[in-house]
């Protein structure tokens, strides 16, 4: 059915449409704050659904893209839509995310409401637009167009140093999306074209890739984020919201991944291959690094926004390892992480409702007032650490396989940084959770109410699917990767 | 040629100048500023906008003015920013109890000029026009005749100008004592293969002199002090038409006089437009004053523009021309909106004045909002496509200095987009001081028609962007 992926794309710009209908016609209070909830939930449920039906429609055996559109839009420029096996599951990522977001944010948002609802929806249309773009410039416009409502909701139902920490992603994000814009300017002028699917057969000179990898990269990297520049990454996670974390960690840092699987390795193959030890040895330093980082940390949800980094770590390995075990767990690391590092969010944000504060040490002995909160909890730390039967370990032995035959050196860092997860992470579940209760005021601490169990129940089956029967994933995705790992090898004549 | 030939040609500068004359008589006589007038005065833009676009192409009197695609690109939008400018100002003006005739003559008055020079083809039409818009904008600035900061505006700018004016024409005549002739045509001839030291020190005059009108730096001292201290709708007026005519003369130099001198304008061009975006970008940090800071905004903005310049020929001067109209609705919606609000009677002129506007003025603060990202270049607001073709010129000149000039210009967007984010920090995440008065209605509502620009998604791209871009392109063709 063609036209289903713009419908997919814009379908939450029809829930601000209506958004804002009904905040003209019945004005600012309660009354319209609740119908917003509402009908944002509806709209993104919709969307969900309609991800799924594309899901469902699409042709696992064909490595090509699919639902492909294809419209004149103004002065030459093309409207090009299309997925493949790489960006599929994103998007489908992204409208099984956005719900559990607005629900998350249903009673700890108390102000503005219709607003930050807007935002959401916004920045959903403007994140699967991201996956599915098939021009450059469509690409660049959804890519960058994603600042402006995360700015937003950082700055206003952010933390205390909300501001702050607004600025720096911005910049950070817009330093690093300018230069790829440049990049993204003069392969235009040389090859004629904006269009993705032409420019993955285009064979840029060598010189050249150089260059245009350096300045995607400069983007990717930071969106990523890569070691050493992530330092905006702790400070976003720690002043946003928590629906603005889970949207963060769960689908905007993988635009970064997304971006070198669809742009750095098929369009500057070359290049991938002369930086591959760059970015393995980025990649190992961010694993152990910023593992170390993360076990200092005193506040639960900076320490997580550092096990992130060091995840991606392992994704930004799997995909410039250039074969397919590496490229299919990259592509399923980010997947699983960004079902964990969400849900881990999430778990932060029930507890910070409770308590209005992230504090590790304020915390302590929470498995006596709140078992099934801790159950959840644990479930999710597992899955970080990679433990076998949850998604994150099978993201992680296939980048790790991946890596191996690339770089056996990078693989066995690597390795280490498996255990340094579970160090942090048993030492967080430890702290915040084993003991006697010691302060006061946690005395009279709740547990899960039905709302939660509610968005962490859908969190918890795909941990666990995905964990258990992760050809779910690498069916859907394996003759795109094959296509594009046959591609590089064939350019750099591997 | 016949005279009726060459009078057809200039027909839309010739309704203008009529229509000056007949205003200033005309308000001579009855003094007040009656409805009627303004209106007359905007009709006389209006139809001198449709002239250019109905008139036929060509050149009249012997080659000293031409009438082609490219100036009635820029009458056009000239004009139709001037007309705008006579609305607003005449608003501001009532609002104060201070009506005067003399502004929408001399709003006419300067838009005459500026189309005169968009038209030049000859260095003495040229000179001319730019002293019939200068002497006209200076008095515009000291419009305010019993406010200090507005005299003190007009006087500044009416030094400095003089200055810029004498190196125009210090190096006018240069020029002409080299190549023995004003027309651009001839210039050209006697340039084409020589690069004479005596027509380059010419050139360099006439660029640091035009400069100097573009508030490029190193000449945009002047910039901040007068659009600090001129009325509000005149700044806008400032930011808009003058600056498109001063970049549409500079493309008439460097495109019909010295186009084989290319290399020789490129280098100065492009340290100028650097150091306008850099300078734009830090000096614009340091600003509280919302007209200063949207003055840096400006000559950072200037500095893009003339990258389009110094890429050259067709591609780069019309996405010069495209940047400048793109850029020219922002900065004009964006003062709009800035006269429209007021608090407790009193203008809002700092960026803490702004606490809180989202929440007091919703529609005023995602207007102002859209002007602020649009100058910034994020998309889709319309100032990406400003950048976009800019950019994609300077990157496909297959010049190496230029497209290295265009990263850095690029990066230098990413400092100036701090004071952008500031702004609307300020009316987004703070709270508000104090209630904000009902705004100007009629302010109100050409900001917000500018904002509907400045916001194209798909369907309005399609309506104004798509023809606005064909026509920039289509406009040097002959070059």
């Amino acid at each position: 059915m063609t036209g289903l992926l713009s419908l997919t794309t814009f379908a939450p710009l029809v829930g601000v449409a209506v958004l804002l209908a009904v905040r003209a016609a019945s004005g600012d209070n309660a009354k319209t704050d609740a119908l917003a909830r509402w009908i944002a939930l509806a709209t993104t449920l919709v969307t969900f659904a309609l991800s799924i039906l594309l899901v469902v429609q699409f042709d696992a055996k064909n490595p090509g893209f699919q639902f492909v559109e294809d419209v004149a839009w103004f002065a030459g420029l093309h409207y090009r839509m299309g997925v493949d096996g790489i960006s599929i599951l994103f998007v489908l990522l992204t409208a099984f995310l956005l719900p559990l977001c607005i629900i998350a944010g249903w009673k700890s948002i108390d102000k503005r409401i219709v607003e930050y609802l807007i935002c959401f929806l916004v920045l959903e249309t403007l994140v699967i637009g991201v996956f599915c773009a098939l021009d450059l410039i469509l690409f660049y416009l959804f890519f960058e167009g994603g600042l402006v409502p995360m700015f937003l909701i950082i700055g206003i139902w952010g933390g205390k140093r909300r501001v702050y920490a607004a600025y720096k992603f911005f910049l950070y994000t817009l330093l690093g999306s300018v230069l790829m814009l440049a990049a993204i300017l003069s392969m235009i002028a040389i090859a004629h074209t904006s269009s993705i699917p032409v420019l993955m057969t285009y064979k840029f000179a060598p010189w050249l890739q150089t260059w245009l990898w350096l300045a995607f990269f400069a983007s990717f990297a930071v969106k990523m984020p890569m070691w050493p520049v992530h330092t905006w990454l702790p400070d976003a996670h720690v002043e946003a919201p928590t629906a603005g974390s889970v949207i963060l960690a769960g689908i905007l840092l993988k635009m970064g991944g997304y971006g070198f699987l669809r742009f750095s390795l098929p369009m500057f193959p070359n290049a991938s291959e002369v930086f591959q030890p760059l970015v393995f040895t980025m990649s190992a330093i961010a694993i152990v690094y910023t593992s170390l980082v993360a076990f200092r940390q005193t506040d639960i949800k900076k320490l997580i926004a550092y096990s992130s980094v060091a995840h991606m770590g392992f994704v930004t390995m799997g995909i410039f390892s250039g074969n397919a075990q590496g490229e299919q767990g990259a592509i399923f690391q980010m997947l699983s992480h960004g079902v964990i590092s969400g849900a881990l969010f999430l778990c932060v944000g029930v507890v910070y409702d409770r308590m209005h504060t992230r504090e590790i040490a304020f915390y302590g002995g929470l498995t006596n007032r709140m078992p099934w909160y801790a159950a959840v909890f644990m479930l999710f730390t597992m899955g970080n650490v990679g433990l076998p039967g949850t998604s994150g370990f099978v993201g992680e032995i296939l980048t790790m396989t991946g890596t191996y035959q690339a770089s056996t050196w990078t693989a066995i860092v690597a390795t280490t940084g498996v255990i340094l997860s579970a160090v942090y992470a048993l030492n967080l579940y430890r702290r915040v959770m084993f003991g006697e209760i010691v302060n006061p005021d946690l005395k009279t601490i709740t547990d899960l109410d039905k709302r939660e169990i509610l968005i962490f129940a859908p969190l918890i089956i795909a941990t666990l699917v995905l964990g258990v029967y992760p050809n779910l994933v690498l069916n859907l995705t394996a003759s795109s990767v094959d296509g594009l790992v046959g591609a590089w090898r064939a350019a750099v004549g591997g | 040629m016949t005279f009726a030939a060459n009078f057809s040609l200039v027909l839309p500068e010739v309704i203008l100048g009529a229509s000056a004359l007949v205003l200033l008589v005309w308000g001579a006589f009855h003094g007040k500023v009656t409805p009627l007038f303004t209106g007359a005065a905007v009709l006389a833009l209006l139809g001198a906008a449709v002239a250019a676009v109905a008139g036929p192409h060509g050149h009249a009197f012997n080659g000293v003015y031409a009438a082609d695609a490219a100036a009635t690109y820029a009458k056009v939008a000239i004009y139709l920013f001037s007309a705008i400018a006579i609305v607003l100002g005449d608003r501001w003006l009532a609002v104060r109890g201070d009506q005067k005739f003399e502004y929408a003559v001399l709003v006419v008055l300067a838009a005459l000029g500026m189309g005169v020079t968009a038209s030049a083809g000859d260095l003495i039409s040229l000179y001319i026009g730019v002293e019939l818009q200068s002497l006209a904008l200076y008095v515009l600035a000291a419009f305010r005749r019993d406010d200090a900061k507005s005299s003190e505006a007009g006087l500044k700018y009416f030094v400095l100008g003089a200055l810029s004016s004498g190196l125009l024409l210090y190096g006018a005549s240069l020029i002409y004592g080299f190549a023995g002739s004003t027309r651009f045509a001839d210039i050209a001839a006697v340039a084409h293969g020589t690069h004479g030291m005596g027509l380059l020190f010419g050139l360099v005059f006439l660029i640091c002199g035009l400069a100097f009108k573009v508030s490029a730096a190193p000449f945009h001292m002047w910039t901040p002090d007068v659009y600090e201290g001129a009325p509000t709708p005149v700044v806008g007026f400032f930011a808009a038409a003058p600056k498109l005519a001063a970049m549409m003369m500079l493309a008439r130099v460097l495109g019909d006089a010295f186009p084989d001198s290319v290399a020789q304008w490129r280098q100065i061009l492009i340290i100028t437009a650097l150091a306008s975006v850099f300078v734009g970008a830090f000096a614009g940090l340091a600003q509280s004053n919302l007209k200063r800071l949207w003055a840096y905004s400006s000559i950072a903005n200037v500095g893009y523009a003339l990258l389009g310049v110094a890429t050259g020929g067709e591609t780069g001067l019309s996405s010069m021309l495209l940047f400048m109209t793109l850029y020219m609705v922002d900065v004009t919606g964006f003062f709009a909106c800035l006269q429209a609000l007021s608090r407790d009677g009193k203008p809002m002129e700092t960026i803490e004045d702004m606490a809180g506007l989202v929440k007091e003025r919703p529609g005023i603060a995602l207007a102002m909002t859209a002007f602020s990202l649009s100058a910034l270049g994020l998309p889709p607001f319309s100032g990406f496509w400003a950048k976009f073709y800019v950019f994609g010129a300077a990157m496909g000149s297959g010049d190496v200095l230029l497209q290295w000039a265009a990263v850095l210009g690029l990066v230098g967007s990413v400092v100036a987009a701090f004071y952008y984010l500031r702004l609307i920090k300020t009316m987004w995440f703070d709270a508000p001081a104090s209630p904000v008065d009902k705004p100007q209605p009629t302010a109100r509502a050409i900001g917000f028609a500018a904002a509907l620009f400045s916001f194209p998604v798909v369907l309005i791209a399609l309506i104004w962007l798509d023809p606005a871009a064909r026509a920039a392109a289509a406009a040097f063709g002959h070059a």
